[in-house]
């Protein structure tokens, strides 16, 4: 039941990620794909008795920091660029 | 028993608020309901016997990741109400999810290992855990800490080329 519960946790950011405009709802929408993941790496771990499931997630923890603490700023640059949160603004690279 | 009820509770109220992520407008909203999401992935760890990563989950993701989303919500004070909620790939987005779910689903459901009768009792084990983190996992765990410091090193040079314009 868990593994399905991570799985919908991850489609649900999945499709945040796709369907809404705003940049910072997106990157929270990315932060709840990284938690469905976290959440069927401990139910993995759990039904193996292993240990690295576990470590995996501590892992996982450090990147996503590291993605939002990069992730902020760049956002900040783009807002005080363009002074909009709408992803449709940033279309630059549109060919 | 107490122990199922719960994890219905947590779970569910993880789905609930997963759910409302999608539908909510104020950013702000969003990341109430993804901090909802947190805590209850954090009672759902808690109640596998996972401690010590659900209280990691409350100091690194609540305590660290949402406070500094909720700054630079704060910060950037966005107040358009032009911003449209959904973009136009809506309709193609829920189908293409639907048949992604569909063949992830159909792909790994019967590979889904048993959970053994063995495993089933045992606990996690904190000393296990940590011998392995540090002896196995060591270069895993050094590359964590290279990847912090390039991190801080990119953070400082992103804010410094938004700055050279303005002198």
């Amino acid at each position: 039941m868990l593994i399905a519960v991570a799985m919908a946790l991850f489609a649900l950011g999945l499709l945040g990620v796709i369907v809404r405009r705003n940049m910072l709802v997106m990157l929270m929408c990315m932060e709840l794909m990284l938690n469905g993941v976290n959440l069927s790496l401990i139910t993995f771990a759990q039904q193996t008795a292993t240990t690295i499931g576990a470590v995996v997630v501590f892992l996982v923890f450090v990147v996503a920091t590291v993605e939002i603490a990069l992730a902020i700023p760049i956002v900040l640059l783009l807002v005080r660029d363009k002074r909009t949160l709408d992803i449709g603004a940033y279309n630059e690279l549109n060919g | 028993m107490i122990e199922a009820l719960l994890l219905y509770l947590f779970t569910g109220s993880a789905l609930v608020a997963a759910a409302l992520m999608l539908v909510l407008q104020h950013p702000m909203r969003v990341a109430l309901a993804l901090v909802a999401v947190m805590l209850s992935l954090a009672g759902v760890y808690a109640l596998l016997g996972v401690h010590v990563i659900a209280v990691f989950q409350v100091l690194i993701y609540v305590g660290a990741v949402m406070v500094f989303i909720v700054y630079a919500i704060m910060l950037l004070d966005v107040r358009e109400h032009s911003v449209r909620r959904f973009s136009a790939w809506l309709v193609p987005g829920i189908a293409g999810l639907l048949v992604f779910l569909a063949i992830v689903a159909h792909g790994i459901w019967h590979d889904l290992p048993e959970p053994s009768a063995a495993a089933a009792g045992t606990r996690f084990n904190l000393n296990e855990f940590s011998r392995a983190f540090l002896s196995d996992y060591w270069l895993h765990f050094e590359l964590t800490s290279v990847l912090l410091v390039a991190a801080i090193v990119a953070a400082l040079a992103v804010l410094k080329v938004g700055r050279r314009p303005h002198g």
